[in-house]
Order: structure tokens, then sequence, then C-alpha cells
């Protein structure tokens, strides 16, 4: 068996010292605007700790609340998102952006301190409500020359993975230890929030 | 056991041999790259997978189908790279116009189906397959304007969206898990979020 996997390797080596000495094509104006578009969509969600741990929260709620909120939450929220980003990008002024996103940080820490929890429609309302605010963010920042498509496409992607890795932190809630653990995610998370509430208010 | 890893080894061994060597071809430097070098089907083909654009409403649409079931999927599976080869045949006498508006709708409504498990009936399927097919081809086809023998790459595209909508309409028909199930919906609300996003992109310019 060893002997067999040893084989593998070499193998497997060979062919991707072969894979080196590929020519690729000559690319005289490629589109690189298209690629960048892409990557500083999918780069600014994870590039402002503001955007990062709000998700986060929204997350770890939707795993503290359990079905159907685990994943009515992030199915609802890429969508109000959109809808701000698409605010942002027609110019719409959305006066305190920066308030709310600190603010949709502090509340929804707090939600999960607490361990809230209200009607669904309450809970989706409040998030929808503080999505609009970081979608605005996100379109009023797209960088002037590159696809909107692509730029879309990477903060959706990036918004959503950050859902996911809250649900994901979330799932230790099924365990004594772990519902404490969430518990004190969220304080931290709003006093994040805090800080940026008050960088916003300065 | 130890005979079977063997040939398994020998099969991969082979394939790798053969992907290498043909690695070691040389490309054309090709300036203003539009073209696969593999003639116009391969070109058109290829558009299909390098267009976003195109490619998200067909998965969001593929993914659908599948959802609601095997009959679903077999309808969209027909009808729909009929409906983008009319389109595009319609088109290809026309000049390329911007196309952001019809895109970001057909995102919103592909997603929007996607996303809230929609309970269509079959009676729907021709309308929305339509709708999305010849939009898209019609664009593809005033698009291929200037290439070499335009019919034959539309052709391309055509062979593309029916293997796409085969291969994800076939993924989404077994899932029956409930996690599953909404995962589907989560990338359904994704690309509607995209479109979302893409209207607002249409309203800007």
């Amino acid at each position: 068996m060893k002997a067999a996997l040893r084989y593998t390797a070499s193998r497997l080596a060979a062919v991707l010292f072969l894979l080196l000495l590929y020519s690729p094509l000559a690319d005289a104006h490629v589109n690189k605007h298209e690629a960048a578009g892409f990557f500083s969509g999918l780069k600014h969600p994870v590039s402002g700790l503001d955007h990062v741990i709000a998700m986060i929260a929204v997350g770890l709620w939707g795993a503290q609340l359990g079905a159907p909120s685990i994943w009515l939450l992030p199915v609802a929220f890429p969508m109000v998102m959109a809808f701000g980003g698409m605010l942002g990008l027609m110019g719409v002024p959305l006066p305190g952006a920066e308030i709310g996103i600190a603010a949709s940080a502090i509340l929804l820490g707090v939600a999960v301190m607490l361990e809230l929890r209200p009607k669904l429609t309450v809970a989706a309302a409040l998030v929808a409500f503080f999505a609009i605010f970081h979608g605005h963010a996100h379109g009023t920042e797209l960088p002037p020359g590159q696809s909107g498509l692509l730029y879309s496409m990477g903060f959706v992607l990036a918004t959503g993975c950050l859902h996911g890795v809250g649900i994901s932190i979330g799932t230790v809630h099924r365990w004594n230890w772990g519902k404490a653990a969430v518990r004190v995610a969220g304080a931290t998370i709003a006093l994040t929030g805090t800080v940026y509430l008050w960088r916003a208010l300065q | 056991m130890r005979q079977r890893l063997s040939r398994k080894l020998r099969f991969l061994l082979f394939a790798g041999a053969v992907a290498g060597a043909t690695l070691l071809l040389p490309g054309r430097a090709e300036a203003h790259l539009n073209s696969t070098g593999l003639g116009p089907v391969y070109d058109g083909f290829l558009h299909f997978f390098l267009s976003p654009e195109d490619l998200l409403p067909v998965l969001a649409l593929s993914l659908y189908a599948g959802q609601r079931g095997a009959a679903f999927g077999r309808r969209v599976l027909f009808l729909l790279p009929a409906a983008w080869l009319l389109g595009g045949w319609v088109g290809l006498g026309h000049t390329a116009i911007a196309s952001t508006v019809v895109t970001a709708l057909s995102f919103l409504l592909m997603g929007g189906l996607l996303a809230a498990d929609t309970k269509l009936s079959l009676f729907w399927v021709p309308a929305i397959v339509l709708a999305l097919g010849m939009s898209h081809g019609y664009f593809n086809g005033a698009g291929l304007g200037k290439v070499d023998s335009p019919g034959i790459a539309l052709l391309g595209i055509g062979t593309a969206v029916f293997i796409f909508v085969a291969l994800s309409t076939s993924i989404a028909v077994p899932i029956r898990r409930h996690w599953a199930r909404i995962a589907l919906r989560v990338a359904g609300s994704w690309i509607a979020a995209c479109g979302i996003l893409l209207a607002g992109w249409a309203a800007r310019k």
C-alpha cells in the first residue's frame, strides 16, 4: 500500500512538473476590471470588522433561535442588503449609515448575549432593517471602472459565507458550555459595536 | 485489492500522461482574446460558461426545476436550449445593445423563484423558459454579429445551455434532505440579491 502511494506521489509530481511547462496565451488587453470587480466585492465585507461582526451575529442569532430562523435570516438578509446596495448604487443618500452599522452590531450582539427570542417577524424585521445600512455602505463604495455584476456577486458571496461562519459557530449552542460561549461572543460583538458607534459619532 | 488499486493507478497515470502531453501543446498568442482557438462551436460553448450574466439565471432556473421534480426538470431541459437558440437566431440580424435591465430581471425572477421555493404548476414552465431563453438568446445572438460563423457559435451556446441544465437539474432532483433544500434556497436568494444590485447598477448608468 505504501509502495503504491509512493508510486502515485512520484507520478503526480511528474505531472505537476509538466504543468509548469504549459505555455499560456499572451493575453494583451485582457479585461482585468472584471476579476478585480469580483475580488474587491469579495473583500469588501471581510475588510471591515464592523460588517464582519454584524454578519456573524446574524448567524449566531439564527443558530440560537433554531428553525425556521436559522435559514430564514440568511435567506432574507442578502436580498434586503441588496436593496440597500441598490439605493447606494443609485446615489440615494442614507444619513447615518455608519451609525446604523455600529448599532446593528450592538443590538444583534445584545440579542445573542441575552438569547432573546422575539417573534420570527420581529427578528426578521430587525435583521432586514440593519441589512439596508450594510448594503448601502457596500453599494456606495463600489470602486470606479469595475464590473457591477461581479462586484455584487463577490460581496453577496462573502456576506453569505460570513453568515455561514456565524451559523457554524452557533452549532455549539447544543451544549451547555456552547450556550455560554455563544453568549460571550454576543457580548464581545456588542462591545465592539459600541467602539464603532463611538467612532461614528465623533 | 492490490490488483484493483494498481489498475486504478495505471488508469490515473495514463490519464495524467495524456493530460500532461496535451498541456505541452503551445497555445496561440491572441491579443483581444475572444476565441478558444478551437472553432466557433467551442467559442460559443465557452462564452456561456464565462458569462455569469447568462450562467447564473440558468443555474437558478435549473435548480428550481430540479427542486420541483423530474417532470419540471425535463421540460426545462428541452425547452430552454430551444428557446435560447430561437432567441439567438432572431438576434443574429440585430445590433448588440446593453442588456443590464433584462439580466437584472432574470436574476431577480429566477433567483426569487428558487429562494421562495414557489409552488408553480407545470403550466407555467413554457412561459418562464421562453422569457429567459429568448431574451438571453437574443442578446447573445445580437452580440455574435462580428464573429465568424455566428450560427455555429450559437449552436455551441445552445449545447452549453443543454449540458449545464442537465447537470444542475440532475443534482437538484434527488435532493430530499431539509438542509440541502435550504442550501438551494439560500443560493437562490444570493442570485436574486445580485439581480437587485444589478438593477441599481443599471439605474446608476
